[in-house]
């Protein structure tokens, strides 16, 4: 099982990159840490001319906080990186935690944060902790940068809002409230998540100090995402209604577990039907609701 | 801007000994090692990185050969099994394997001591658990796993023995 013949530069800067991709265009990939797109190469399912190897560049490098109390993350950053990066442990913890779940050692010592978001499996960790963050994404290509919202960044199966001729450089991700909960099922460890929920609650003024499993008193803001539960990381917008304003108790855990049932539209296939995900997703909505209370209470903001 | 080419020369650290060699664009890192440098003993299973056979050390870190092109490697340090065992005998790990029949067929053995050498590298005593968790990602289809798990705490034991020595 070999890939097909191709070509292969390795960019020497984004600008050389950019104008890789425009060379051939269609027909050009861009290879970050190829945990994806290899097997991809192998299986003859991708048969680019062109290989782009963007892993000199330093541009797409580094972890840096940012004002707002965020962190602008490079596309590059390894998983194991971010599991491991105090700065992201300290201000997205949920990114840190969701990192952990990625594959196994040897494939978080290679695969990319840009890279997973650029492949958008739909039961991938990064792009579902990357949606209930509210990140951003940061592209660039020959018609120069733009920012894309993770809510617009998101197509399809497979599919997003990154053009062919365009780099994924890094993502924007604002500061992340105390309240967060991820939490996924698999059959075993490092394989895709037959489903998952990750959970940011932000709690409004005015707040008391609760006892788990309550997560705190006051207007509850609410992004709840599931993964592997649809075509790709899905906003499970009838759970988040039913929590906003709400408070957050083992009784609306609960209930928004149940709508979340209703809002995801999972595949059946070999590992699972659409049943068995359905019932997954509601169990999980509401274990990383209640994992959201518990560290609210433990730390209110 | 820089050309792209289906033939590259690639520099490289293989087992501490360095290397100069012309490869193919498409050249796995796993084919390179066995077919142009002879390194057998890296083993190539699924080629689309799900059982671990083919676990190789990139500058200390595991990583897949089959999910590797050879032309990604210049400059890097390549480690295999090969440079894991000493030039006499075997490496305390594994001695562990043999003592504790930790393989059957041998197809999985060097993804098997590659990754458990990362996992030893990083942590003093891993928990069962954290070693049944790194071993996931390394598949045998004789073992059932138990004897490997076994071996790789008995190597734990064996240097925490030594240290206290």
């Amino acid at each position: 099982m070999k890939p097909a013949p191709f070509r292969y530069a390795h960019a020497a800067s984004l600008a050389d990159a950019i104008a890789l991709l425009a060379a051939v265009p269609g027909e050009t990939k861009v290879l970050a840490g190829g945990q994806s797109l290899v097997p991809m190469l192998n299986m003859r399912l991708v048969r680019p001319a062109v290989l782009v190897d963007v892993n000199g560049l330093r541009e797409l490098t580094g972890i840096t906080p940012t004002t707002d109390g965020g962190l602008r993350i490079g596309a590059l950053t390894r998983h194991s990186e971010l599991a491991a990066s105090p700065a992201v442990i300290e201000r997205a913890p949920l990114l840190a935690e969701a990192a952990r779940h990625v594959g196994h050692a040897a494939i978080r010592n290679q695969g990319t944060l840009g890279g997973s978001l650029a492949h958008a499996d739909p039961a991938a960790e990064l792009p579902a902790a990357l949606l209930a963050l509210d990140a951003r994404v940061q592209i660039t290509g020959p018609r120069g940068p733009r920012e894309v919202a993770a809510d617009a960044f998101f197509r399809g199966l497979l599919a997003t809002a990154l053009g062919p001729d365009e780099i994924l450089t890094a993502i924007e991700v604002p500061a992340q409230p105390a309240g967060w909960g991820f939490v996924e099922i698999a059959r075993r460890p490092g394989d895709f998540a037959l489903a998952g929920v990750a959970a940011v609650v932000r709690v409004g003024y005015p707040l008391t100090l609760p006892s788990p499993p309550r997560g705190g008193e006051g207007e509850l803001r609410v992004r709840l995402v599931g993964f592997g539960v649809g075509d790709r990381p899905l906003r499970l917008t009838g759970a988040e209604r039913l929590l906003a304003g709400a408070t957050l108790t083992a009784a609306t855990a609960a209930q928004a577990g149940a709508a979340a049932g209703a809002d995801c539209d999972p595949p059946s296939d070999v590992h699972g039907s659409a049943d068995y995900r359905r019932h997954l997703a509601t169990v999980l909505t509401e274990r990383a609701l209640l994992q959201a209370g518990a560290r609210l209470a433990e730390r209110p903001r | 801007m820089t050309a792209p080419s289906d033939r590259l020369t690639i520099r490289l650290t293989v087992n501490g000994r360095p290397v100069e060699q012309v490869v193919e664009a498409r050249r796995s890192l796993a084919d390179f090692l066995r077919e142009d440098l002879g390194l057998t003993g890296t083993h190539v299973g699924c080629e689309h990185g799900v059982c671990g056979a083919c676990t190789v050390l990139v500058d200390g870190r595991s990583a897949r050969s089959c999910l590797l092109f050879a032309a990604q490697l210049e400059g890097r340090a390549v480690t295999t099994i090969e440079g894991l065992t000493p030039a006499e005998g075997l490496s305390p790990l594994q001695e562990s394997f043999r003592v504790c029949h930790a393989m059957q067929c041998g197809f999985c053995t060097p993804g098997m001591i590659v990754t458990t050498t990362e996992l030893l590298a990083q942590e003093a005593a891993p928990s069962t658990e954290a070693i049944r968790e790194t071993i996931s990602g390394n598949l045998c289809m004789c073992t059932g796993y138990v004897n490997i798990v076994r071996a790789v705490e008995q190597a734990v034991a064996a240097r925490a023995a030594g240290a206290r020595g």
